[in-house]
């Protein structure tokens, strides 16, 4: 079984007996595409909403907007069906607690909402999400299953 | 301004500054234990992000950290990161306590890395002021324990938005025969830079 990796503003696309794994979801979000019938899935590591605000926006995965054009584009390419493309996302984290928490530090909720329009905007349903919270998480995505295993150091594993 | 186009002269003045800084750092830290702390810089580099979560030894390690904003002329971000490893010999040296597993980091301990960033920052804050004349005020710090790839990335990612590249201050801390590792990030905005280096004349 192929296990492929994605980091921090990067996506990768498999096939069944295969998974892709992001390790430390902090408030990244990991967008998970899947099209149950063609067993294909998708993941993107998301690290900011909005690429129209950035000066620094030459890597379209790093945003919620262009990094989820991208991935349907690329579930599209791999064979997949868009109108039975479904999503998973976990992370959106904020990882520092404290008592000014300024909104900079809140950009896990920034990002997960920024997540979901734009899966909106595709018309991608949001089947089951592992999000917020204030710890990170390491995810694996198995495309002949579609389960999302959800690990963290503080709650362990879930699969969702 | 981006860290990535700053030149040999420009670096080796930021070098001088961590150098000057981690001094006032050491002396801090003594006075406030009443023990003599020595503090070296090895190691100060720009890295890209991907390299930064390497040197913390991977993206699943632990690592410990504390974060605060600056505010002034020359905002800026500043992260404090201890590897899982350090994290209980850095605990040994600052209250005589053994970190072995994550329960064992406690409020106590929590309240420790808070405070090591908040003399750290204001000791190379301190040291940046003196080379430059700008004035620099820091928030409180707020406290992770967790993945490292989580809590840098996160941190990285406020500041993604503008640059790809983090100016990192390897921070070793001596107590007696023991020696802890920890890694200092300041993360300027790309304005902070060049006024940074503008007062420094070498811009």
């Amino acid at each position: 079984m192929t296990q492929h990796k994605v980091g921090i503003a990067e996506a990768a696309v498999c096939h069944k007996n295969e998974s892709i794994l992001t390790i430390g979801l902090g408030s990244c979000v990991g967008v998970c595409l899947y099209d149950g019938t063609k067993k294909i899935a998708g993941m993107a590591h998301i690290m900011l909403p909005d690429s129209t605000n950035s000066k620094n926006n030459i890597n379209r995965y790093k945003f919620a907007d262009t990094g989820i054009d991208d991935l349907v584009s690329a579930m599209e390419r791999a064979g997949a069906s868009k109108l039975k493309i479904q999503a998973k996302i976990a992370g959106g984290a904020q990882m520092f607690t404290s008592t000014n928490a300024s909104d900079i530090m809140k950009i896990g909720d920034r990002n997960v909402s920024a997540v979901k329009n734009q899966l909106a905007k595709h018309g991608v349903r949001v089947v089951s999400e592992d999000t917020g919270h204030n710890y990170g998480r390491t995810i694996e995505f198995f495309a002949e299953s579609g389960s999302l295993h959800v690990k963290s150091i503080k709650t362990g594993v879930k699969v969702i | 301004m981006k860290f990535e186009d700053l030149n040999e002269i420009q670096l080796d003045a930021l070098k001088e500054i961590g150098n000057v800084g981690a001094g006032n750092a050491a002396t801090a830290l003594s006075t406030l234990l009443n023990k003599r702390i020595d503090m070296t810089v090895p190691k100060i580099e720009i890295l890209p992000f991907n390299e930064v979560v390497e040197i913390m030894g991977g993206a699943d390690s632990l690592v410990a950290g504390g974060f605060l904003e600056v505010y002034g002329e020359a905002p800026m971000s500043i992260l404090f990161a201890i590897p899982e490893k350090s994290v209980s010999l850095f605990m040994q040296i600052l209250i005589g306590k053994e970190i072995n597993s994550i329960e064992d980091f406690d409020e106590m301990s929590e309240s420790v890395v808070k405070e090591v960033t908040n003399i750290l920052s204001g000791a190379y804050l301190n040291s940046l002021g003196m080379f430059t004349n700008l004035v620099f005020e820091a928030s409180v710090p707020a406290l992770a324990y967790d993945m490292s790839g989580a809590i840098i990335g996160n941190v990285l990612q406020m500041y993604g938005e503008v640059s790809d590249y983090a100016f990192v201050i390897e921070s070793v801390f001596l107590e007696a025969d023991i020696e802890v590792k920890g890694h200092f990030f300041l993360l300027p905005e790309p304005d902070s830079l060049f006024k940074i280096l503008e007062r420094l004349g070498v811009s």
